[in-house]
């Protein structure tokens, strides 16, 4: 049984999570993610894996509720269950000693950022990380991305919190004071790993970005998380889901991901009176 | 006792089906089937012949002309019990063969002038359909599961037939499922108005009931790795299947609204999309459909659009009726549920609107020029003959390619130039020697009852295989 072992909420709308799945604990390697049923009527979505241990065999999953089923899975209680887990899927992100990596996160990608960073700092690269959101209160896991970054950056929109202003605007100061970047990754919303992977591009740095299409399967079989990278069509679920963001076509992404949005906005309406709110 | 041909009747008796009009608005089963008298009444139609062709055409050689003589005589527990000595998926196969080109397709009746085949087919299913609501039920005799332990990869016809067939042995078997429901392509790929999933789920818990442990949400190659497999078990038959679908490649293809046949079935047959918001997964809601494809997927897929509520449902496919893949019993219902076919034509673009959404499809006439490498005749298109499809669904059912997942995590494992496991068509033995493998990973997509088939073969080789190790080992 998928059984929620701890549960708090880092931010509004944002929940950190363990639960059992110890094949996934036991299997799990950085940059990889699981596919998630709540119950047996439910969709099945993917989500990254924010860490996992293979002693207790279980995995944290931290998600931000945006639709029928992350509200679902929030509303679950210590104790409870979700009804299939499966994973971990995806090819695990490129660990490997480049010298000086840069590791950009916004939002609940600051999750699926951690345990790479984690790992390319242990695999003994200088590590500088930015991590980046509207206020100070939604840049969840600074402290435990401090622990493994040489440098920790952080930006807000309003100013309440370090550098006023966005990530690319701390990537172009890195680039100002003459850092010399060997690869970096951009994980958080879409239109944030857009405008890092063009920043990235104008300042000549290799970039990752890890990208979360609609899935159903996440084994390959149906090709609806399929995106264009260098104008070839890939599969996030066994291709990526990091791919280069030099290549990728942003605008035909994000319009893949509105493509549901009408049913998502029925199914949550109709959940909300079931649970009487 | 011979018959006179003059008693028999040209015609087979027709099988009750539901009426177009009103199943074109459920996901039902289309065919309603016999009843135990209509049975008796065509499987008197069976010359019984000496030769029966009939069970050399069949790929498991059921011995169709015995069952048939059970079902006549009234005797149905009989002809349940010859019927289950050949198959574990009755129900299954009476349903999705194309028997046309098996059984039936060989009957000795259905040679002579005038006179149809037999419905084997349809009475395949009768009994079976009869054994699960009134047959007698005997509990299976699970032997002591003690030869050897052996896993199997893909809880579809291949991957079932042959835990069944080592369960039965005496082998300890695990099967290993990446989704969370077991039965593979008859679960995700096979809509419920052709398989009803209750039935699948009923051959599935068939194969529990021999002791066979099924684990659902378990990618191997991720969630368990092939190392671990190997280290636990005497041997792995890998029956993962070809799901991966194929994309034409036009432009527009990634607009939304475009699906791969696979994706859009997935959502209906797995996921209940067609019980939206009951369930939680959708589909968009389709005015005018447009299915690229010609074999039993694309008439599945068009026949879903419709009964979702879908105005227009068109099929193009780049060669004439004469060449449809698909079974002619599945075009005929489609034909009568009211999906059009426009012949020896193929899109060359997806065009969309600004925000990324498909609203019309470009296509290209088509003429067939001479016979290609399949022998069949090359379509070539028509220069000057573009013209525009109103859609805002397209749904491509151009083939499938093999499963990745495990592949990928298994670089030894030696494959042929398309990708397939190289395995021996009579044992399904793969290199390395341990390996066992068929259905679809080994053919490419193909039938159910060809998985089956292998599956069948490579459980009598896995167990001679396992026996002669243990014997070496003393």
């Amino acid at each position: 049984m998928y059984t929620i072992r701890s549960k708090e909420i880092l931010a509004p709308k944002e929940y950190d999570i363990w639960v059992d799945a110890p094949k996934v604990a036991s299997h799990a390697q950085p940059g990889q993610f699981v596919v998630i049923r709540t119950n047996s009527r439910g969709e099945r979505i993917p989500l990254t894996i924010a860490d996992y241990n293979k002693e207790r065999g279980q995995i944290r999953l931290i998600f931000q509720v945006v639709g029928k089923t992350t509200r679902e899975f929030a509303d679950l209680k210590v104790g409870e269950s979700l009804s299939d887990i499966l994973g971990p899927l995806g090819t695990p992100s490129d660990v490997k000693k480049f010298g000086t990596v840069l590791m950009i996160g916004g939002g609940v990608g600051i999750a699926a950022l951690f345990p790479i960073i984690r790992a390319l700092k242990e695999a003994g690269n200088r590590v500088i990380t930015i991590l980046g959101g509207r206020s100070s209160d939604l840049v969840i896991m600074k402290d435990e991305c401090r622990k493994y970054s040489d440098e920790l950056i952080i930006t807000t929109d309003d100013g309440s919190e370090g550098i006023k202003g966005v990530v690319t605007d701390a990537m172009k100061m890195l680039n100002e004071r003459g850092e010399k970047i060997d690869q970096s990754w951009a994980i958080g919303p879409a239109i944030m790993m857009k405008f890092a992977s063009i920043t990235a591009k104008e300042l000549n740095i290799p970039i990752f970005v890890s990208l979360n299409p609609i899935m159903i399967d996440g084994t390959g079989m149906c090709g609806g998380c399929r995106v264009t990278i260098h104008d070839q069509i890939r599969f996030a679920c066994v291709d990526g889901p990091e791919f280069d963001g030099w290549g990728v076509n942003w605008t035909e992404f994000m319009n893949r991901l509105k493509q549901y949005r009408d049913e998502e906005k029925m199914s949550l309406d109709k959940y909300l009176i079931e649970v009487g709110e | 006792m011979t018959m006179a041909l003059s008693d028999i009747s040209k015609d087979r008796l027709p099988v009750p089906e539901q009426d177009p009009k009103e199943r074109v608005k459920n996901f039902k089963d289309v065919v309603v089937g016999y009843s135990k008298n209509e049975a008796m009444i065509e499987s008197a139609r069976c010359l019984n012949c000496k030769n029966a062709p009939c069970i050399k055409a069949c790929p498991v050689s059921i011995n169709i002309p015995a069952f048939l003589k059970e079902i006549k005589d009234g005797n149905l527990d009989e002809s349940w019990n010859i019927i289950s000595n050949y198959t574990s998926l009755p129900a299954v196969c009476g349903r999705v063969c194309p028997q046309e080109k098996q059984c039936e397709g060989s009957c000795t009746l259905g040679r002579i002038k005038d006179y149809a085949p037999v419905s084997i087919g349809k009475m395949e299913r009768f009994i079976a359909d009869w054994h699960a609501s009134e047959g007698k039920q005997i509990t299976p005799d699970i032997p002591e599961q003690n030869k050897g332990k052996v896993a199997v990869i893909g809880s579809g016809p291949s991957g079932l037939t042959v835990a069944g067939d080592l369960a039965k042995m005496g082998y300890k078997v695990k099967v290993f499922e990446a989704l969370h429901a077991a039965g593979g392509v008859l679960m995700y790929g096979i809509p419920e108005f052709r398989l009803p999933k209750s039935i699948v789920q009923r051959e599935v818990d068939n194969i529990k009931a021999l002791g066979v442990e099924i684990e659902i949400n378990s990618a191997v190659g991720r969630s368990v790795t092939v190392e671990e497999l190997r280290s636990e078990y005497d041997a792995i038959y890998v029956a993962t299947g070809a799901g991966t679908p194929h994309f034409m490649g036009i432009k527009g293809t990634s607009l939304n609204g475009v699906y791969s046949a696979s994706e859009y079935l997935t959502r209906i047959n797995l996921m209940h999309a067609y019980e939206f918001p009951y369930h939680d997964t959708p589909t968009k809601k389709s005015k005018h459909v447009v299915v690229v494809g010609g074999g039993n997927v694309a008439m599945d897929a068009a026949r879903s659009a419709l009964r979702l509520g879908a105005e227009s449902v068109q099929v193009v496919y780049r060669r004439s009726l004469e060449e449809l893949p698909a079974r002619i019993e599945e075009y005929h219902h489609a034909v009568e549920e009211g999906v059009s076919f426009m012949w020896l034509a193929a899109p060359t673009e997806y065009v969309g609107n600004d925000d990324g959404i498909l609203h019309k499809v470009k296509c290209i006439k088509m003429a067939l020029g001479e016979p290609d490498a399949s022998g069949r005749r090359r379509p070539e298109p028509l220069e000057g003959s573009e013209f525009e499809l109103e859609a805002d669904t397209v749904i491509e059912a151009i083939g499938q390619g093999p499963n990745k997942v495990l592949l990928n995590a298994f670089p030894e494992l030696k494959l042929n130039k398309k990708g397939y496991i190289e395995a021996d068509p009579e044992t399904g033995q793969a290199n390395p020697d341990w390996v066992f493998a068929g259905g679809d990973i080994v053919t490419g997509a193909a039938t159910v009852i060809l998985a089956m088939g292998a599956g069948k073969k490579a459980a009598i080789a896995i167990d001679e295989y396992i026996s002669a190790k243990k014997i070496r080992k003393g």
